[in-house]
């Protein structure tokens, strides 16, 4: 049995992976010439993910030791002596394997806390320590853009991120029931917000972004990504055929998500959520609970390239998380809250290197308060040298209000 | 026209009364409420707690069990599988797990939803809510999918206006969170079962553990959401080593399966071979050795630290006033928490005396499950079944019982007030009034929905509505009947 979903059902189903995306839309400038079409994608991996499973140093002689039946061998998809990927992760070996992706493998955010909330409060606010600000550093970017004309933020899901939150005017977009265009509703609705602060501009830009996404997803509906439409949902099917089904909407998750960003007045940078990273118990190694997560943050990655086509030259594509885990496996086959964590940056014209800042390896001596792999890269860093080398963002913008008292993260530069 | 200012005020007082800090108004509850406002909602407080929702009774236990059978079964599944058998439909485990995450989460939480829409006790309701969601258990995760309910009806509920400290003894300890935040696999690396796993034995090499074998040691999970969600909050001042040491005194505390009790898997046990022996240290203070009393000891001092006091209260005031909530309420309510030792009771009477409660604006926007109830209540109806629900809730980003974290919802408007909710909201209001209004009086149903809440503006847009539907979507939709 087969069931054809409609893209804005198979989106909704993405809402039941915890996949949400948001996007900050700037209109393209001819004038401004390359800087307008280059595209920021951040992907946040949130619940911790665990940096010693996506980007496993299976070359490092003390990883076998520590993470025992959590550990990759063979399985493992190679990329240097030390570093291999998760082997959900083929997408991201490809694209690694023509130096179009590479890794950051001991980054972490200032804080310390192990706690998420805290964590992730720092990863998307870009302070230095929590409750700095109540603002997204990728929203205050946007005050730093070079094409200086009217700018829109947009988030798709129905919550807003924190990342995006902030002075940019913000929309989104949520894969539900769509507009009744007949209905009078929306205008008298309209009349009656104009004095609304909050209600008022919301559900202005929600109608107008409505409209876009129209015209993004029948820009996307035929062509390449029609056969994924159909999925195979009947007997058999059993968990793998989940995980099957599971990875085709996040794969067309990535490709509306493209297909936003193509069309002619889309954002020019989005961020984008995935849950459901914190694995205190049972993780799994090759195969289980984190690899099936790996599979979906793979398949919306492959998306997002597949659906960017030519303008994935102008795109640069971060992920980060919040923390990385434990070096030891726990009790429960799992791992707890650690401190530094892998970072991936993909996109079409980065430099050829190796991997971003230096490994601390994993003797006990070198871990961070015994437990934790040590950070050697702050992760404001990585960020304020994309926002600089591939955004075109200036340094003053970057030091005074994107990142405020970050000047010991000095920025990684050269990646594109 | 004149008008007297206490009439006025106690007009507007009953307003507030019932949509701030209830689930919104039914016809005929405002001009109930209108004598004696305050006093409305006091009586609302018993110390029995909340009232039950009516569900098919199951209890956590029973539900666990339940899953029990289904992970024998899948186990059975795939080993059938491996030799190449079929297995029918009727003991396929997908296809019981499907059903049973389907049907008792739907009953479960229709049952919640219908006792919000009907209930004549709407802040006894939304109180309850409110500590459901700081100790939240969630359905994201598997194998605690169905006992989001009866957590819920067994741990929160009858606790809600008695002592914080048995509320807070009864949720962290209750199976469902043991599973939800991995307590149940959580072993002392020092106690008589961690030796017992870790024995030496033939033909295992030295070094990793033999392939397959489960690891056996301490999760930290909950102990640590314990200290930063639960109770002295992440600025409580504890550190790396407190959760540690909080986590070995938690070990011990599991679900029974069916080696304990054959007949009823799924009940609380305190496994003694499992706890870590010896004193602990936590924030300073010093637990002698001991089994269940060390964790309860723990808890004890928890509920009665200071900084619970001042990290749950504004959390209180937060929820029921405004996101940034007003210093002075906060003091209030937390000098009401010490002085009374945390009685809850207490607490929700001085929370509606404080007059920061009752400014006339309303500073809080409604979550969805909020806005749905609310909704309905308006329409004088409840919910007849899930699919009246879930589509909705969805949309607007609420999933039936299954917060994103340990944390709960989010309580901010900068949450949920984005222009993609908005447009849902506006979608949903249109279809459900269409659904709903019959031949009712848009205007009359905005008065008793709203009292002396309702703006002129918005008044004014009804009277104009073209249509009974469009009416009652303009009044669902207005910027007074989104807030509270």
């Amino acid at each position: 049995m087969t069931a054809h979903l409609t893209r804005r059902r198979a989106l909704l189903a993405a809402a039941g992976l915890g996949l949400s995306v948001d996007l900050l839309a700037r209109p393209a400038s001819a004038a401004a010439g390359d800087l307008a079409n280059r595209k920021l994608v951040v992907v946040i991996c949130r619940g911790g993910l665990d940096g010693l499973s996506l980007t496993p140093p299976v070359g490092d002689p003390d990883y076998q030791g520590l993470r025992r039946n959590l550990a990759l061998g063979d399985d493992a998809l190679g990329l240097d002596g030390t570093f291999a990927l998760h082997p959900a992760l083929g997408s991201v070996h490809h694209l690694a394997k023509v130096g179009q992706a590479r890794i950051a493998p001991a980054v972490a955010t200032p804080d310390r806390a192990r706690s998420h909330f805290e964590a992730q409060d720092v990863l998307e606010t870009g302070a230095a320590v929590v409750y700095g600000t109540s603002s997204g550093w990728l929203n205050r970017a946007v005050g730093g853009l070079k094409v200086q004309r009217k700018v829109e933020a947009l988030s798709v899901g129905p919550t807003a991120p924190l990342i995006l939150r902030g002075p940019a005017p913000a929309s989104s977009w949520s894969p539900g029931r769509g507009i009744d265009a007949q209905a009078r509703l929306p205008t008298m609705l309209q009349d009656l917000y104009k004095d609304d602060p909050v209600l008022g501009p919301a559900l202005a830009r929600g109608l107008a972004t409505e409209t876009m996404a129209q015209a993004a997803m029948s820009g996307l509906a035929d062509g390449a990504e029609t056969p994924g439409m159909t999925m195979a949902t009947g007997p058999g099917g059993g968990v793998e055929g989940y995980l099957r089904q599971g990875q085709e909407v996040a794969r067309k998750l990535g490709g509306t998500l493209a297909g936003f960003m193509r069309e002619p007045g889309g954002p020019q940078i989005a961020a984008l959520s995935l849950d459901g990273f914190d694995t205190h118990a049972n993780q799994g190694a090759a195969k289980g609970q984190l690899a099936n997560r790996l599979g979906y943050l793979d398949a919306v990655l492959d998306g997002l390239h597949t659906g960017l086509g030519s303008e994935w030259s102008n795109t640069v594509v971060v992920v980060a998380t919040e923390f990385g885990r434990t070096a030891r496996v726990n009790g429960t086959g799992g791992t707890d809250h650690g401190t530094a964590s892998t970072a991936l940056i993909l996109g079409g014209s980065l430099k050829p290197g190796g991997i971003v800042g230096d490994w601390p390896g994993l003797k006990t001596a070198a871990l961070y308060e015994n437990r934790d792999l040590a950070p050697t890269l702050d992760m404001r860093g990585l960020f304020k040298g994309v926002l600089a080398d591939h955004m075109g963002l200036d340094r003053r913008a970057l030091e005074a209000t994107v990142f405020p008292d970050s000047t010991a993260a000095r920025p990684v530069t050269g990646l594109v | 026209m004149r008008k007297e200012p206490v009439v006025a005020d106690r007009d507007l007082d009953a307003a507030i009364a019932v949509t701030r800090f209830g689930l919104g108004a039914k016809p005929g509850e405002i001009a109930g409420a209108r004598s004696d406002p305050k006093g409305f909602l006091t009586a609302q407080i018993r110390p029995s707690g909340a009232d039950q929702p009516r569900t098919n009774g199951e209890t956590s236990a029973q539900r666990i069990a339940g899953f029990r059978v289904y992970q024998q079964d899948k186990r059975g599944m795939k080993r059938a599988a491996a030799d190449g058998e079929s297995v029918p439909d009727a003991r396929d485990p997908v296809k019981i797990a499907q059903r049973m995450l389907r049907d008792d989460v739907a009953t479960d939480f229709v049952a919640r939803a219908q006792l919000g829409a009907g209930t004549e006790a709407g802040f006894r309701e939304r109180w309850t809510l409110f500590w459901a969601n700081h100790f939240t258990v969630s359905a994201n995760k598997l194998v605690t999918a169905t006992v989001v309910g009866p957590f819920e009806n067994e741990a929160i509920r009858p606790h809600v206006f008695g002592r914080f400290a048995d509320l807070l003894s009864t949720a962290t300890t209750h199976p469902a969170m043991l599973l939800y935040l991995d307590q149940v696999q959580s072993i002392g690396p020092g106690s008589p079962a961690a030796q017992y796993l870790s024995r030496p034995r033939r033909g295992a090499g030295a070094g990793a553990p033999p392939a397959g074998r489960k690891s056996a040691g301490l999760n930290e999970n909950l102990a640590r959401e314990i200290l930063e969600l639960h109770t002295v909050g992440v600025d409580g001042g504890y550190s790396q080593a407190d959760v540690t040491e909080f986590a070995r005194a938690m070990t011990g505390l599991s679900v029974g399966g069916f080696r304990e009790d054959p007949e009823m898997p799924g009940r609380p046990v305190f496994r003694a071979a499992a706890h870590e022996p010896g004193a602990r240290m936590v924030m300073g203070v010093r637990y002698a050795p001991g089994g269940k009393e060390q964790v309860q000891a723990i808890l004890t001092d928890l509920a009665r630290h200071p900084a619970t006091a001042r990290f749950i209260c504004t959390k209180i005031a937060r929820h029921f006033v405004a996101d940034d909530p007003p210093p002075a309420l906060v003091r209030r309510l937390e000098y009401a928490w010490v002085e009374s030792s945390g009685e809850l009771d207490h607490v929700a009477r001085v929370l509606i005396g404080a007059p920061e409660s009752w400014t006339p604006q309303p500073a809080k926007f409604k979550t969805p499950y909020e806005f749905v109830v609310s909704s309905w209540r308006a329409a004088g109806g409840a919910p007849r079944d899930i699919a009246r629900l879930a589509p909705v809730l969805n949309a607007m980003g609420q999933k039936a019982f299954s917060a994103p974290s340990p944390k709960g919802w989010p309580e901010e408007a900068a949450a949920w007030a984005t222009p993609a909710a908005l447009v849902q909201r506006m979608s949903w209001a249109q279809a459900f009034s269409e659904a709903v209004v019959r031949d009712r009086d848009p205007k009359a149903l905005a008065a008793e929905a709203l009292g002396a809440r309702l703006s002129p503006p918005t008044a004014t847009a009804i009277a104009r509505a073209e249509s009974r539907a469009e009416g009652f979507a303009l009044l669902l939709m207005s910027p007074e009947f989104q807030r509270r």
